[in-house]
């Protein structure tokens, strides 16, 4: 097998225990749960003998590990377990709301990277009026919480100017123009602070490029500096961007949780917070379940493609 | 014959250190009042906070009230002052906890390495795997609501970060010569660690600390705001966030202020962060 096939497979075999890890973690979740669960998903009026019917149902009268292993096995096959409220399949709800979490997610991430990288690069290339502002950028990036600036952009422009809906949402294939009303300002709340974090990773590691001995020898030469921007400094800090780009996903995914719950978005994580309300365990278990597995994906991807970029780190990881 | 001299840093530059730039003098200058403000709670609010005033039911903001009212006609400047006291205090202690437990775990995995490293440092690779805003509302969906929850939910978000640091600067520290003579001498490992390893590698783990704190106060409103930590009565910064959202229009204030105030912290722990490092972390591990 070539280095780069090995380092791929290396790469996919150390996901298996995280996954394993994971999958536990949310399996005991609802064992965790003070007193009884059932009890406490029922509420105080439920009658014992609900409470042992719902305990059946959900094979909590079983040993753990059976349970673990029936549960898992389960995943496997896409059977996320029942909702108790609304008596559908978990794998249903989760199907329907993962679209959302995943459109959101990834257009904050495009936006982030489509500002942030250019930003970053020209402020490292041309320091000047580029670089005192990215300064800004950055400092409020920082500062400002992303569900706060999400509630200051309802204020402004659904509240004062009147072009945006403050809340709510449409899918993509019945209305995309709609669908992109509604997901404006969302997508820009959760996208700010990412793109202080890149536009920073960019300038860092574009100062570090440019400041090497290759560059000044291309400098030397008399190519355009344009070029030597673009063309070699650029592809050399592009390995440490995108790992942190892969990183941030996961913040982004952390992040969704609140934009959407703030935007009256259905996404995954809208859908977790209201089933914590409603102590709706099964569906909080296949939420966190199918967000974690989201990053764990990511990460993988951005370790491929970061091999891919960098070829010093796979002959490192082989080695 | 001229002997090369090291540059070795002038003696006088460790004093100056952490008040040396200027952004480090401006962060502490503003956690100083922030920390003042939080603490003195009582004798600095103008109003009660929970008075209703049924005259000013969300009323704009004037001099008695700078901040204006809020939907029950309470003062807003003396609510985000109280609710600050309570946000304040989950991110200190969150960030406490999480330092007490993530630096012996960190500095004792890179100490020792080997079977030690890998049975200390796996587990906390495993949680920095995940998103650690949806383990804070996993681990919150399962004991319930509240601040005290939403501080040890921070805490377990931030004890690997805080254990990754100090694991790294603690490698750096165990491999120098002075370390390696003490154990020659048989000084016994807890010692060596607690008199040569500790006040060596502990910096850049102090200054991570002090940025995170301010990055805690953002985490702790975001669980309020969905109503996952402090509980009303209690108020801190995110449920005033959430109880203000319905008013958005008619009473922005209640919605701008308590944001500005997170806003400054986590730039003032940022500043004052970044003044420490200059200080602590002479090798930028925390960079």
């Amino acid at each position: 097998m070539s280095p780069r096939g090995r380092f791929i497979v290396r790469r996919l075999l150390l996901a298996i225990p995280v996954i394993l890890v994971m999958s536990v973690f949310v399996f005991l979740m609802i064992h965790l749960v003070p007193g009884d669960p059932v009890q406490t998903m029922l509420g105080f009026r439920a009658t014992p003998r609900n409470v042992a019917t719902v305990r059946e149902q959900l094979g909590l009268d079983r040993p753990l590990l059976a349970q673990y292993l029936t549960w898992a096995g389960g995943l496997l096959r896409g059977n996320f377990g029942q909702d108790f409220i609304s008596h559908a399949p978990v794998s249903t709800l989760l199907a329907q709301r993962l679209p959302v979490t995943i459109e959101l997610t990834v257009l904050s991430m495009t936006l982030a990277v489509l500002v942030g990288v250019p930003l970053g690069v020209r402020a490292a290339a041309r320091p000047g009026a580029v670089r005192h502002l990215s300064e800004g950028l950055v400092i409020a990036g920082i500062a400002i919480a992303d569900f706060w600036l999400g509630i200051m952009l309802v204020l402004l422009f659904a509240g004062i100017w009147q072009v945006l809906p403050p809340s709510g949402y449409v899918p993509l294939l019945k209305d995309p123009i709609q669908n992109l009303r509604y997901l404006a300002l969302p997508v820009v709340a959760l996208a700010f602070g990412e793109t202080a974090y890149i536009l920073r990773t960019t300038r860092g590691a574009m100062d570090e490029v440019l400041d090497t001995q290759y560059i000044s020898f291309l400098r030397a030469k008399g190519i355009a500096e344009r070029r030597i921007v673009y063309r070699h400094a650029l592809r050399n800090a592009a390995a440490p961007i995108v790992t942190v780009i892969g990183i941030q996903f996961g913040v982004l995914l952390g992040g969704a949780i609140v934009i959407e719950s703030l935007f009256a978005l259905p996404g995954v994580g809208r859908l977790i917070v209201t089933s914590i309300q409603q102590r709706n365990y099964v569906v909080v278990q296949g939420g966190v379940l199918v967000v974690a597995a989201l990053f764990i994906l990511v990460t993988l991807l951005t370790d491929v493609l970061v091999g891919w970029l960098d070829p010093r780190i796979e002959e490192g990881a082989a080695a | 014959m001229s002997v090369a001299i090291p540059n070795v840093p002038a003696r006088t530059s460790r004093r100056q250190g952490i008040l040396a730039s200027r952004k480090g003098r401006v962060g502490f200058a503003i956690l100083v009042a922030l920390i003042a403000i939080a603490v003195f709670a009582p004798l600095i609010a103008p109003h009660d906070p929970n008075a209703i005033d049924a005259s000013r039911i969300l009323a704009g903001p004037d001099l008695a009230h700078p901040f204006g009212s809020d939907a029950l006609g309470r003062d807003v400047l003396s609510r985000v002052i109280y609710a600050y006291r309570v946000s304040l205090g989950v991110a200190v202690g969150s960030t406490l906890l999480a330092f007490l437990f993530g630096v012996p775990l960190g500095m004792y995995a890179g100490y020792h390495g080997g079977w030690v490293d890998t049975l200390i440092m796996r587990p906390i690779d495993m949680v920095l795997a995940l998103p650690a805003l949806l383990l804070a509302v996993a681990l919150i969906a399962i004991i319930g609501p509240g601040s005290d929850v939403a501080l040890l939910a921070i805490a377990v978000i931030y004890l690997p970060i805080l254990a990754r640091v100090v694991r790294s600067s603690t490698l750096v520290v165990a491999s120098q010569t002075y370390v390696e003579a003490a154990r020659a001498r048989g000084t016994p490992s807890r010692r060596i660690i607690t008199r040569h390893v500790l006040p060596n590698a502990i910096g850049p783990a102090i200054v991570q600390a002090t940025i995170l704190m301010g990055f805690a106060l953002q985490i702790e409103a975001a669980l309020s705001f969905l109503g996952l930590g402090a509980q009303p009565p209690t108020s801190s910064l995110g449920v005033m966030l959430a109880d203000g959202r319905d008013f958005l229009t008619q009473a922005p204030w209640i919605e701008i202020f308590p944001g500005v105030a997170i806003a400054i912290t986590v730039l003032a722990f940022n500043f004052f962060g970044d003044g420490l490092r200059a200080r602590l972390d002479p090798r930028g591990v925390t960079r």
